[in-house]
């Protein structure tokens, strides 16, 4: 197992490195150098806006010198200086808010599980029946449904006509003055919608995959024999096959991180919670590169992350993989 | 085989229901002047906010602009946003794809790992990130679009090649002393076509979902042009008072999304029946 960690970790050495390259090519990507586009399109950055941002990048060397500076600062998690008037470290911008992302995220990840796996592996054992064809419906709704519209119209109608949820925010106004029971209540009322959208996205997908997965174990050999050994349909569904129907979704749930992720954008800006994915929202709208490249670079290491973790389950929960 | 094709495509319902939106959309974004009841761009400050009426059957926007309108409009620019974004990605995805596929060893390698790192990103981050460094406009948002979404294109048009370039009809030209280049495009290519017009099907799909989400954000398509994601952010300002500014253009979106999809699986079905 520590073999595999082993080969895992070092994999992922080269990965880091073509991320930090990327993030590097996307900045200079700019017609002329970056100081250049502040001056010339952005009338709103000042001289010192320009020479903070020569400082950051180093634009007076050549191009993998600038490069290998860079690298090196990032090692240290040192992202420079935000361009915004309180010109925090961008790491410090970040860090603060980044449980608030990863919070949302593991909660939506969950609820998807939670939902997708039953309704996957329902209508698989009822193939072509009712439940299947509205399952299949469903996905494809699910596919095709522009989940911030989704958000709207949930804001309309449980935010403005039925008045339940609030729609804006991670907490109210007066929250301070709440009791504890009261003030988490109040937090778990504000994140219903976000969570349910969040996850929304994921579902079809993940249901359709589990369904496919379990039609494929079905037919196997070791159900049949299940079968014939006389176990009732119950244990052959329940304990054979959706054991092994199971295994893959651990890989599948690392993939749908960076979508997750991504995700986050829209939904704390259209519901203003103050996280990762605002942040990244609103400096791109004020053109802060320290912070829009800080977050990049995060977000690619999460994602990253995400599929060392499945990976690593993945090959805990089933020995197989160890030793391919 | 090519009748088969129709026989096996035309009994799939939910594909004809699919190209029947597909081509609707065409017909509506190719007569968009003629089919509009008014100018998508006209103000008029004594009509605004209306709700859905005889004069404005999808009620009107906050500067008296004609909702419907708009839409008509904006069917036409999601359409070109679709097609060119995924023209970028097919072009990229295909040469790259050919490329590790034919070539194999390092060419495959390094196209391959390059994929895995470019998969690390959120997409949607990667595609902010570059719009926080070129402007926002029509033509970059497709560029950015297609500059991004090419990985999945790749993947597909290697693993198709690998089991292409094995074929007889492939050591035949090598043969005939046929190049590279010509092996590559003139004899594998056209027989990959199927499994990339699939892609390619379901991702004009994508793009029009991330180009309303763009301009929903403010940071796609840019107003006065109309788009069906920019009448939305219409419809969060005024999330109150206006729930048909929300209503109709997330519909247009969901319709349109869905019949690509529809058409991409059903085309998918009826190319290759094992699939299924």
């Amino acid at each position: 197992m520590l073999i595999y960690l082993g080969k895992r970790l070092l994999f992922m050495a080269p990965m880091l490195v073509g991320i930090t390259i990327i993030c590097f090519a996307v900045m200079h990507l700019a017609p002329g150098s970056p100081t250049d586009l502040q001056t010339q399109m952005n009338p709103r950055a000042s001289a010192e806006a320009k020479e903070r941002l020569r400082a950051l990048y180093d634009l007076d060397k050549p191009l993998t010198q600038q490069y290998w500076l860079w690298v090196k600062k990032l090692a240290v998690l040192d992202l420079g200086r935000s361009f915004s008037p309180d010109r925090r470290p961008v790491s410090d911008k970040i860090l603060e808010r980044l449980p608030i992302t990863i919070t949302l995220n593991v909660l939506s990840l969950l609820l998807i599980v939670a939902i997708a796996i039953p309704i996957g592996v329902l209508a698989a054992v009822h193939q072509d029946a009712w439940f299947d064809r509205a399952t299949s419906v469903f996905v494809f709704i699910g596919f095709a449904m522009p989940t911030f519209w989704l958000a709207l119209l949930l804001m309309i109608l449980f935010g403005i006509h039925l008045g339940w949820l609030p729609i804006s925010g991670i907490r109210s106004l007066n929250a301070e003055y709440m009791r504890p029971a009261a003030a988490f209540w109040d937090l778990i009322r504000h994140l219903i919608l976000p969570v349910l959208l969040s996850a929304f996205g994921g579902l079809a997908g993940l249901s359709r995959y589990m369904r496919a997965n379990m039609l494929e174990v079905i037919r196997q050999d070791y159900i049949m024999t299940a079968r014939a050994k006389g176990l009732s349909e119950r244990t052959v569904i329940y304990r054979h096959a959706l054991r092994n129907a199971l295994l893959p979704v651990i890989t599948i749930l690392g993939l749908s991180v960076p979508g997750l992720i991504g995700g986050s954008v829209i939904f704390e800006t259209i519901f203003a919670i103050p996280g990762m994915g605002q942040l990244f929202y609103m400096s791109v709208m004020a053109r802060d590169y320290p912070v829009v490249m800080g977050i990049l670079f995060i977000g690619a290491v999460l994602t990253l992350l995400g599929n060392l973790i499945a990976d690593v389950s993945y090959a805990l929960a089933d020995p197989r993989i160890r030793v391919a | 085989m090519r009748s088969d094709f129709w026989r096996r495509f035309l009994e799939n319902r939910m594909a004809v229901a699919g190209s029947v939106v597909v081509l609707a959309l065409f017909v509506v974004s190719l007569f968009a002047p003629w089919l509009a009841p008014y100018d998508p761009s006209a103000i008029d400050l004594d009509r605004v906010l209306m709700p859905p009426s005889g004069d404005h059957w999808l009620g009107t926007d906050p500067l008296g602009r004609d909702v419907l309108s708009r839409m008509i409009w904006g069917a036409r620019i999601s359409l070109k946003v679709g097609f060119i974004a995924t023209g970028i990605a097919i072009l990229i995805g295909a040469v790259l794809g050919a490329m590790a596929g034919y070539y194999g060893g390092w060419t495959d390698a390094l196209i391959m790992r390059f994929v895995d790192i470019m998969l690390c990103f959120p997409a949607f981050f990667l595609i902010l990130a570059v719009i926080a460094v070129l402007e926002p406009s029509i033509w970059n948002i497709m560029l950015i679009i297609g500059v991004t979404g090419w990985m999945g294109i790749t993947r597909l048009v290697r693993a198709d090649f690998i089991s292409l370039k094995e074929r007889d009809f492939v050591l035949a030209a090598r043969v005939i002393g046929a190049s590279d280049l010509r092996i590559i495009f003139v004899h594998i290519l056209p027989n990959a076509m199927a499994s990339i017009l699939v892609a390619a099907t379901l991702g004009v799909a994508g793009a029009i979902l991330t180009e309303s989400a763009l301009s929903f954000l403010g940071i796609g398509v840019q107003p006065p042009t109309p788009s069906w994601g920019n009448i939305l952010t219409a419809g969060k300002d005024n999330i109150d008072i206006a729930w048909w500014l929300s209503l109709y253009p997330g519909l247009a979106i969901l319709v349109t999304v869905l019949g690509y999809n529809l058409l991409g699986e059903g085309l998918r079905d009826a190319l290759d029946p094992r699939l299924r």
